[in-house]
């Protein structure tokens, strides 16, 4: 299976790519798994050999990178991924009870996809959003002030 | 000092604040005016030594000093990049700041570059907040196409271009020579210095890199000189700072204080925190960040001399890591007397092991090892010896790390045992109760 | 001599040296020699880029430089820090340090696995060296250790990850001698590891390095595992015609068989000429070499152990026939306590005592 860009996709990555001073080009490769993780919604090591002959440098120095952030997926995932905060003040907000609801409710753990494809779960660390918690991000939006009526609500909507 | 100025957030809830006609309306962009019409980059340089303002990422590391520290050889290109990888537990500032008002940062970043002699310069904001980069892209098309950015700025023939990178999720990358090799492309392990990013930077250049807040600061600066913004605040904590707060209060969120400002009244008036949330009475407060180290509330708000407590770096950090701690990043994480904190050293502990880099011996093994004990001491199976092994391994983490984050998990775990032993050997000896759910020890002498 | 690199002074546990600017700590250190030279694990002075990482040689400066003295406040990696003009050093004779690398030693062995019995590097593996000679004796973890699952990583090398301590070495072995690098470190924190991360097999001429470099069992010659004990077997230094490295290159034997060609390695365990897949994993017969003689082996390694002697091999009832007839029986019919004033005025004493002057004073005008 081969993998490419879209057109679009294609575009925005050469655009990336002439951001950087001439020789620099690897620097555009963090803006450009996200990228790909957009098209394919995950990256398989196919989607980051693409990305490497991109970008003329080896497989590795690509692997090296994507394994080493949290943000990439290098597991097929779910429709929608949900990515919930862990960390200390969340808890304190109340983010504990919030997300083994949101468990149960799922009826999944955290790294694992519900079995209609439609919701994965991670435990994230920290997103910057502690006063505003609990708090949640799905793609690129974040969800706050997070009650269990409020994941029912989010969870039935994504359900539809 | 009783001033209650705002420097970043006075447009803040204005409508339309984050395009550029609104924020144009506010005064916004006319320090660039003045800084590129009228002043030389030293000139600048010089204004911003004299506000005395600090780093406000968490270091505190004087802002004009760190410019002036850079290495300007002819013909090698010069770096400004702003450190918007914001990700310590408990801060949330800079992402409040750039997806309200954008257009500040952008501004910041022009002048702070047009001083540096910088003419390509990164917003590296971490990955996450992906939305914040869409806003951030905007605002920049939108500062280029009113002439503001890009070429021949203003008709004073100084380019620049701004580019907004994207982190991937990675805590440690808030280094900020982490930051550097991620905005590289690679992996985001901190480098040995020296060399300092001054010197040798992103792609090897010479290389200034500045939090969002400290960024920001600097349009007001200009406008109003460095004299002036060393009259707000108190001694060497000049200025305004935000303030990240969560965990129990009244009203969590995002406050400008001056510098300065009694802990008491942060805490307690409505104006900020409104207090600890009804019913219940305040336990501990991690003051910066949760790296810095937790302290009870006592401690809080009063030194261990018995003084006043003030938001400043100087007084927060009064008494050193015994009876203080420090303003760091400004997250501030109120725990009310129903935080378990064992656990809560845990979590954090949990989040240093999973943001450790994995590069250098003492952090890789020593935060997991923390982990695991503390984890085991949360689930009822610490040991008395567990909690003296707790302080020697964090020992041995401090101050043998290439970069701060040894420091940063170790200081956690060091103060939780050093001002709630009692809390740790409960949890030991009877793990039966502590281990029941939302279990916490009450035994413990706590003024409100 | 022209362009003569202008030197400076650097102390290091009370020994002085001279070295040319630019040099780092550790260089400096080891001009003086093994007994003030900090452990190295993760630094590797042929390969660029190497150290900082395992914090091993950590030392304390107790001097800046001559025209800063101050002390640098925390403890600084050797192998990275450069030596200023009048820099103190304080090694293996700081508390301080002393304590940093027991709690490097205990850091870099809570996951690694014990299982020295069964690894082809026992017995020439640094982490042993660094831990007997710098850790305590006593173990604190008693959780789980972190595990990974086994990786080939193709038929000439093996990886044991378990094993890894993270120093980098290979990756960059990899950069500088190879092409195209195909392993590399994935993921991160404890949980990074040396990995080709698609099952990839390691294929290049040169990537044989990898074996000598790695200072533990993680990276171990397939075509020698479980051949022998390294204190079994007698290297020897041997040469050949190689038109891709130097083909100098050190042969074990066991008996008459050559059971492994490694690179030479030099008193701190690096290598200084590397050697090709072909010298290393091929040439396994003694006709394909030259025999220079037997390798140097520092007295204290215990693969100098019952070697070169006449002999060995023999079963201990000759050992100690051998004994008996080569070693003199001790004569201890001299008187003890002898009046020490009485000794001093002996024309011996005072003969041995010039003699001392004349060697210190000696050895005092060479500084």
């Amino acid at each position: 299976m081969s993998v490419t860009f879209t057109e679009d996709k294609l575009k925005k990555a050469q655009e990336i790519i002439l951001r950087y001073p001439e020789g620099r080009q690897k620097s555009a490769l963090l803006p450009i798994l996200h990228l790909a993780q957009e098209q394919f919604g995950w990256l398989s090591s196919e989607t980051m050999d693409y990305v490497a002959g991109l970008l003329s440098i080896t497989p590795v120095e690509v692997y090296e990178v994507a394994t080493f952030y949290t943000m990439f997926h290098l597991e097929p995932v779910g429709k929608h991924v949900i990515e919930y905060c862990r960390t200390g003040p969340c808890c304190t907000m109340g983010g504990e009870e919030v997300f083994s609801h949101l468990k149960t409710k799922l009826g999944i753990k955290a790294n694992e996809t519900t079995s209609d494809g439609l919701f994965t779960l991670k435990e994230v660390e920290c997103l910057a959003a502690c006063g505003w918690g609990p708090c949640f991000q799905i793609r690129e939006k974040y969800f706050m002030h997070l009650t269990n009526q409020k994941v029912d609500d989010i969870i039935e909507e994504l359900s539809k | 000092m009783a001033n209650n100025i705002k420097i970043l957030t006075e447009h803040i809830n204005t409508p339309g604040i984050e395009t550029f006609e609104v924020y144009r309306k506010t005064g916004g962009y006319n320090a660039v005016e003045k800084a590129i019409k009228k002043m030389s980059p030293d000139e600048i340089v010089e204004e911003v030594k004299k506000s005395g303002i600090r780093g406000r990422g968490g270091a505190g590391f004087p802002m004009g000093m760190k410019w002036s520290f850079l290495a300007k050889p002819e013909g090698v290109p010069r770096y400004l990049v702003c450190n918007a990888d914001e990700s310590e537990p408990g801060t949330f500032k800079d992402h409040y700041l750039m997806k309200s008002i954008p257009h500040l940062l952008i501004e910041g970043m022009i002048v702070s570059s047009y001083a540096l002699g910088a003419n390509k310069s990164f917003i590296y904001v971490r990955g996450e907040l992906m939305y914040v980069v869409r806003i951030l892209e905007k605002a920049i098309e939108e500062a280029k196409a009113a002439g503001f950015l890009g070429k021949n700025i203003l008709g004073s023939g100084y380019d620049l271009e701004l580019v907004v990178q994207p982190g991937g999720g990675a805590y440690i990358c808030g280094e900020e020579t982490a930051l550097l090799e991620s905005l590289e492309g690679k992996r985001g392990n901190p480098r040995n210095k020296p060399p300092f990013p001054a010197v040798k930077g992103l792609y090897q250049s010479p290389t200034v890199v500045n939090n969002v807040e400290s960024i920001a600061n600097t349009p007001w600066v200009i406008n109003h000189g460095g004299d002036e913004y060393a009259k707000i605040g108190i001694g060497r904590s000049t200025g305004t700072k935000l303030i990240s707060a969560s965990g129990h209060i009244k009203n969590p969120g995002v406050y400008e204080i001056t510098l300065g400002l009694p802990v008491d009244e942060f805490m307690n008036s409505d104006q900020y925190l409104g207090g600890v949330r009804d019913g219940h009475y305040l336990k501990a407060v991690v003051a910066g960040g949760s790296s810095v180290p937790i302290l009870p509330a006592h401690l809080f708000y009063k030194t261990a001399n018995g003084e006043d407590r003030l938001m400043s770096y100087e007084s927060l950090s009064d008494g050193g890591f015994p009876t203080g701690t420090m303003l760091g990043s400004g997250g501030f994480i109120a725990m009310d007397e129903t935080t378990c904190i064992v656990r809560n050293t845990w979590n954090f502990s949990r989040f240093y092991h999973h943001e450790s880099c994995g590069q250098c011996s003492p952090c890789r093994e020593g935060t997991g090892w923390m982990e695991k004990v503390l984890h085991r001491i949360e689930h009822g199976h610490g040991t008395m010896s567990d909690i003296d092994l707790l302080v020697d391994v964090s020992k041995k983490i401090e101050g043998n790390t290439i970069c701060p984050l040894g420091d940063a998990a170790a200081w956690p775990v060091a103060s939780a045992i050093r001002h709630f032993r009692d809390e740790f050997e409960w949890h030991i000896k009877h793990p039966n109760e502590a281990t029941k759910p939302g279990a916490v020890f009450m035994g413990a002498e706590i003024l409100a | 001599m022209e362009n003569e690199v202008p030197l400076i002074k650097v102390t290091i546990d009370g020994q002085e040296i001279r070295v040319p600017v630019g040099s780092t700590i550790m260089e400096a250190a080891r001009q003086i020699g093994p007994s003030v030279a900090p452990p190295a694990m993760c630094y590797y002075k042929p390969l660029q880029g190497s150290g900082g990482k395992c914090r091993a040689c950590l030392v304390k400066v107790m001097a800046g430089s001559e025209k800063d003295p101050r002390p640098m406040p925390k403890l600084v990696a050797s192998c990275i820090t450069g030596a200023q003009d009048g820099m103190v050093v304080e090694n293996f004779t700081n508390p301080e340090v002393v304590e940093a690398r027991k709690g490097v030693v205990e850091f870099l062995l809570i996951n690694h696995p014990l299982d020295c019995p069964v690894c082809d590097q026992a017995g020439e593996c640094h982490l042993q060296d660094f831990a007997f000679e710098n850790g305590v004796g006593e173990k604190r973890f008693v959780e789980e250790k972190r595990t990974f699952e086994p990786e080939d990583i193709g038929d000439k090398v093996q990886l044991h990850m378990n094993r890894c301590i993270l120093c980098y070495r290979c990756v960059y072995t990899a950069n500088q001698l190879t092409e195209k690098r195909v392993h590399g470190v994935m993921g991160r924190g404890d949980h990074a590891q040396i990995s080709t991360y698609i099952k990839n097999s390691l294929e290049s001429d040169f990537y044989g390095n990898v074996i000598d470099v790695c200072p533990v069992g993680a990276l171990t010659d397939k075509t020698y595992r479980f051949k022998s004990r390294v204190w079994f077997s007698k290297p020897v230094d041997a040469h050949c015609d190689c038109d891709k490295c130097s083909g100098k290159v050190q042969i074990w034997y066991k008996g008459d068989e050559v059971i492994r060609v490694t690179a030479r390695k030099n008193q701190w365990g690096e290598v200084e000429d590397f050697i090709c897949n072909t010298c290393r994993f091929e040439k396994k017969k003694t006709s394909d070499w030259v025999i220079e003689g037997p390798s140097k082996i520092a007295r204290n390694s215990v693969i100098a152990q019952n070697k070169y002697g006449l002999n060995q091999g023999k079963k201990p009832e000759y050992a100690l026939n051998y004994a008996a007839t080569n070693f003199k029986k001790i004569d201890d019919s001299r008187e003890y306590n002898q009046n020490l004033d009485q000794i001093k005025k002996s024309e011996d004493y005072k003969a041995l005592m010039q003699k001392n002057d004349k060697f210190f004073s000696k050895e005092k005008s060479l500084k």
